[in-house]
């Protein structure tokens, strides 16, 4: 892929008109969803979510019980679908292999100096091959958002480049970290070049950063896919990822992709939900279409 | 807008620092109604219904009310639950001090009280009384923030080698069906022992009386109440209750009224989660017992010596 990829001219990639996708993706949340279609949409929502776990304090146990809580959503309810993936440091990918042995959910892990991307591209191909050996289905990398802003994109587009070769079979996410591009043309952008790099998803944040995932920056992204697959006829993930933390948004979420992708996109192979805490949601949300009853989270398990 | 512009453009033409005296406009100002809104996590919001109700008195529209709606409720409950943590470990002084800031408030708003509950067909004498009562209630429970854990907290004789004590916790996130029939007092004799207790309250004001109510949650509003301690709404009750029993995330409901059907749902809707049922009618006992509806006895037991 490397060898082939091109920087495209990104002085080229079309301009954003933020009022006009900011009305757009307001407009997604105002679609009247009946009843039945509601309960498919949170199943769906179930199964793409790569559930979360990223923080200092993570330790074998608390992921082994992340992996549990991944293969048993709730276990009153058998028939409910998994989650497509489970998200983590590389230095616990191991545990989170051995804990999903048998199951169908990917171990993704982030790399590359996650989360400010601030190191060389030599550590970072290190990180990355580590994470791989270790038995990561997917690789959530950052890209260098201090060299984007300042211009380099050829160090951007090279890095990810190389970063993909490294990943071997296993599929690259891309995070733009749209919170620090400032504006909707540069997350356009940066979409553009990330996919040409060879990215098999986009994702917007790492989730350490405010603003995290929006529905206009994520629009902007699906618009860039779009467009990417009618120029190259690739198809290319996406996963937006923190702050979506209730069900009702990630449905949105769903229309806006429905509307923007079609229908092929509407799968965990090309869409995901980096999230920790929507999963409970969504469980809570079925639980309340089944009963009836407005759900506590008392009764479903943290983690 | 145009006859606007054209005012100001005459009062903005007239000559300013002379001493030609302006003539006092004749028209007379227009009074402005008041909104009845709902308060939910510290805000005024309507009702996401979209539905509203006139509030007649004598043949006369005296309001337009919100009729809230399950979703409104829902939102109320989550407003609760985010702020309830925070609230029972408010210090028992703090928790004093607030009760009695709203007691100050809501003397300062005397006349407003008795306006709005005449307005809705109480009498004056009967409408003056209520609000002095329902400020000496405030005041009560104001005093009872740092005292009532001493009535029920106890250490406890146990024959191992323990240290075996009591003491009450807050329950937690507490519904409430305000009394028809006493729009001011049924609610502060009812929210004041709630929320002294560190419990969070959802409360459906009375239908028949319900404008107090959010009068009462601007007094809240100015009272350092923390936003989503207390919210109100007003609106059926028919048509609430079972949400205010059922919902999984609420601890305990408290029904004032008497119909015997509605009692008996309420305490099979509640029995999902094992919610407290309270009921209550008739008169207002205030006291430390009343308080201790909306407690929990919680006991621990230490181990000492060998």
């Amino acid at each position: 892929m490397a060898s082939t990829a091109k920087l495209p001219n990104l002085n080229q990639v079309s301009r954003v008109d933020q009022v006009g996708v900011e009305e757009r993706a307001a407009r997604f949340c105002a679609r009247s969803i009946k009843n039945e279609s509601k309960q498919e949409a949170l199943m769906m929502v179930l199964s793409m979510i790569d559930l979360t776990t990223l923080e200092g304090q993570d330790t074998p146990g608390k992921v082994t019980q992340l992996c549990h809580k991944a293969r048993h959503l709730n276990a009153a309810r058998p028939e409910l679908p998994t989650v497509a993936a489970v998200c983590v440091y590389p230095t616990m990918v191991a545990v989170a292999k051995k804990a999903l042995t048998g199951s169908n959910i990917h171990v993704a892990s982030v790399a590359t100096a996650f989360p400010s991307g601030m190191s060389t591209t030599k550590i970072k191909l290190e990180e990355t091959r580590m994470a791989v050996a270790a038995g990561a289905d997917e690789i959530d990398m950052v890209i260098s958002r201090g060299a984007f802003l300042q211009g380099d994109t050829r160090f951007v587009f090279d890095e990810i480049a190389q970063v993909k070769e490294a990943c071997g079979k296993a599929h690259l996410k891309v995070i733009l970290e749209t919170g620090e591009l400032g504006t909707l043309d540069q997350v356009r952008r940066a979409s553009v070049l990330a996919m040409h790099a060879g990215a098999d998803f986009i994702k917007t944040s790492t989730g350490k950063v405010q603003p995290a995932a929006t529905l206009p920056v994520t629009l902007v992204m699906l618009q860039a896919i779009r467009d990417y697959y009618h120029e190259t006829g690739r198809m290319v993930g996406m996963k937006p990822a923190g702050g979506i933390s209730k069900a009702k948004l990630a449905i949105h979420y769903l229309v806006m992709l429905r509307e923007t992708l079609g229908n092929a996109w509407l799968t965990p192979v090309w869409f995901r939900f980096g999230a920790s805490s929507l999963a409970n949601d969504v469980l809570m949300q079925i639980e309340k279409q089944r009963t009836g009853v407005y759900q506590s989270l008392d009764y479903f398990s943290l983690d | 807008m145009a006859a606007k512009y054209t005012v100001s453009a005459k009062r903005t033409s007239a000559k300013v620092g002379k001493k030609t005296r302006r003539a006092t406009p004749k028209t007379k100002n227009v009074p402005v109604a008041k909104t009845y809104k709902l308060y939910i996590n510290g805000k005024f919001p309507r009702t996401e219904s979209g539905r509203y109700f006139k509030l007649e008195h004598k043949g006369k529209v005296v309001a337009n009310v919100c009729q809230a709606s399950r979703k409104d409720f829902r939102e109320a409950v989550v407003a609760a639950r985010a702020a309830q943590k925070g609230w029972a470990s408010a210090s028992a002084f703090l928790k004093g001090q607030i009760l009695y800031r709203i007691a100050e408030m809501l003397e300062g708003r005397h006349q407003q009280f008795v306006d709005e509950l005449q307005a809705q067909g109480v009498l004056k004498a009967p409408a003056e009384a209520e609000v002095d009562q329902a400020i000496d209630c405030l005041v009560h429970y104001a005093g009872w923030a740092d005292k009532y854990q001493q009535i029920f907290s106890a250490v406890n004789p146990v024959a191992s080698s323990h240290f075996n004590f009591s003491v009450p916790e807050p329950t937690g996130v507490v519904s409430l069906l305000a009394p028809q029939r006493s729009g001011l007092l049924g609610l502060v004799a009812n929210i004041a022992p709630a929320i002294v207790g560190g419990n969070t309250v959802v409360v459906l004001a009375s239908q028949r009386l319900p404008l107090c109510a959010i009068s009462f949650a601007e007094v809240l509003h100015s009272s350092d109440v923390p936003g989503g301690v207390v919210n109100i709404l007003t609106g059926a009750t028919d048509e609430l209750a079972g949400q205010f029993a059922s919902h999984m995330d609420v601890n305990a409901v408290i029904y004032c009224g008497t119909s015997k059907q509605t009692i008996t749902e309420i305490e099979e809707q509640a029995a999902n989660n094992v919610k407290r049922v309270i009921t209550r009618a008739g008169k207002y006992a205030h006291g430390p017992y009343t308080i201790k509806d909306t407690l929990e006895i919680k006991t621990t037991w230490h181990p000492v010596g060998a």
